[in-house]
């Protein structure tokens, strides 16, 4: 070994760790990565929050693409990203389905009267039964779910222009593409 | 008339302060139990560290014994009831790893992936084991230079220096 570069070995270890702990810095802990990517959605049933009478079930999750929003009226993030819901709305490639999520139904349906409602259907899950069968631990969270009903992708916090364009409208069109 | 004191007083006033403190640390910490009944303190023993062992997903330092978050008290009452229809400790915490996965341990399981949490620092202390080990040997077994005639010279004329130099200086006494 050259003598002339061995001092440069603590200075190379002292670069790596100083990258390392950079990228470490810059992930945000709270996303918590879902062991349920790659596995099919849980069974559950719930009751819909615009028509109490009928039921949300998993088999309505499939044949065709859906995205699963988690959300509530307490939950800021959640108005943040309603905007965006609106738009996807309009998109045929996917039904968005709501997981009203620890929340009061008469709350839910006014932000729903006051900021419209981007929901194709809503399951009322006031008391997390369904949450914790889809680890939810926040609002916002959104799944995506395939024609199979396999969760493919778990969106945590509000989905924005960014995250639409750069991770679920490829993913989307992947999906399509498999059929 | 100054009244007397017990030499025990400051003492006792102490203590009783620690053990108030205690006490109610201890109803403090117990909030979470007491909504929960139990068969057997052996049961509640369980619970307990059971949930001690979970770790709250909202607020990521504190167990699920331990936080006050909504999610925390959902989680524990899935615990209590899963515990309560006869579930095995085992099973309760699959049940909670298939769905918010090995961060809800604050245990990391030893797998594949969690290979170089665990072995990683063992690695580090052995690589810089060899590291000292190998410095420590190659110095041992650089063999020692032969004295020349010259550097005999170099030494008596340092030593004779100091000795001159020495000898010269005005006494201090």
């Amino acid at each position: 070994m050259a003598k002339s570069w061995r001092f440069l070995i603590p200075l190379i270890i002292f670069g790596a760790l100083v990258i390392l702990l950079v990228i470490g810095l810059g992930k945000d802990p709270r996303k918590v990565p879902s062991p349920l990517i790659g596995k099919p959605i849980p069974e559950f049933s719930l009751p819909e929050l615009t028509d109490i009478g009928r039921t949300l079930v998993d088999d309505d999750l499939r044949g065709q693409i859906s995205l699963v929003n988690v959300w509530a009226s307490w939950c800021s993030s959640c108005r943040q990203e309603h905007q965006a819901l609106m738009v996807l709305s309009e998109n045929p490639d996917f039904q968005i389905v709501g997981l009203n999520w620890k929340d009061d139904a008469q709350d839910a349906l006014s932000v729903l009267r006051m900021t419209g409602n981007p929901y194709d259907r809503i399951g009322y899950d006031p008391d997390n039964d369904v949450g914790i069968e889809w680890g939810v631990y926040g609002a916002p969270e959104t799944f995506v779910v395939d024609q199979q009903g396999i969760i493919r992708y778990k969106h945590i916090g509000p989905v924005d222009r960014k995250v639409w364009e750069e991770t679920l409208q490829p993913l989307i069109a992947q999906l399509k593409a498999e059929g | 008339m100054i009244r007397p004191t017990h030499p025990l007083l400051p003492t006792a006033l102490l203590l009783a302060s620690l053990l108030s403190g205690l006490l109610f640390g201890g109803v403090a910490a117990a909030y979470t139990l007491e909504e929960f009944e139990f068969d057997s303190p052996a049961q509640q023993e369980q619970f307990r560290d059971l949930i001690g062992k979970l770790r709250c997903l909202v607020c990521q330092n504190e167990s699920l014994a331990g936080s006050q978050a909504e999610l925390a008290q959902d989680l524990r009452n899935e615990v209590y009831e899963m515990m309560r229809a006869g579930q095995s400790e085992d099973e309760i915490l699959d049940f909670l790893v298939a769905r918010y996965g090995d961060f809800v341990l604050y245990d990391p399981p030893l797998k594949p992936s969690t290979y170089l949490l665990w072995f990683g620092p063992f690695v580090l202390i052995g690589i810089g084991a060899v590291v000292v080990i190998r410095t420590l040997l190659s110095k041992k077994t650089t063999p020692d230079q032969p004295v020349t005639d010259a550097d005999r010279a170099r030494i008596d004329e340092l030593l004779n220096a100091d000795q001159t130099a020495d000898r010269d200086r005005p006494s201090d006494s």
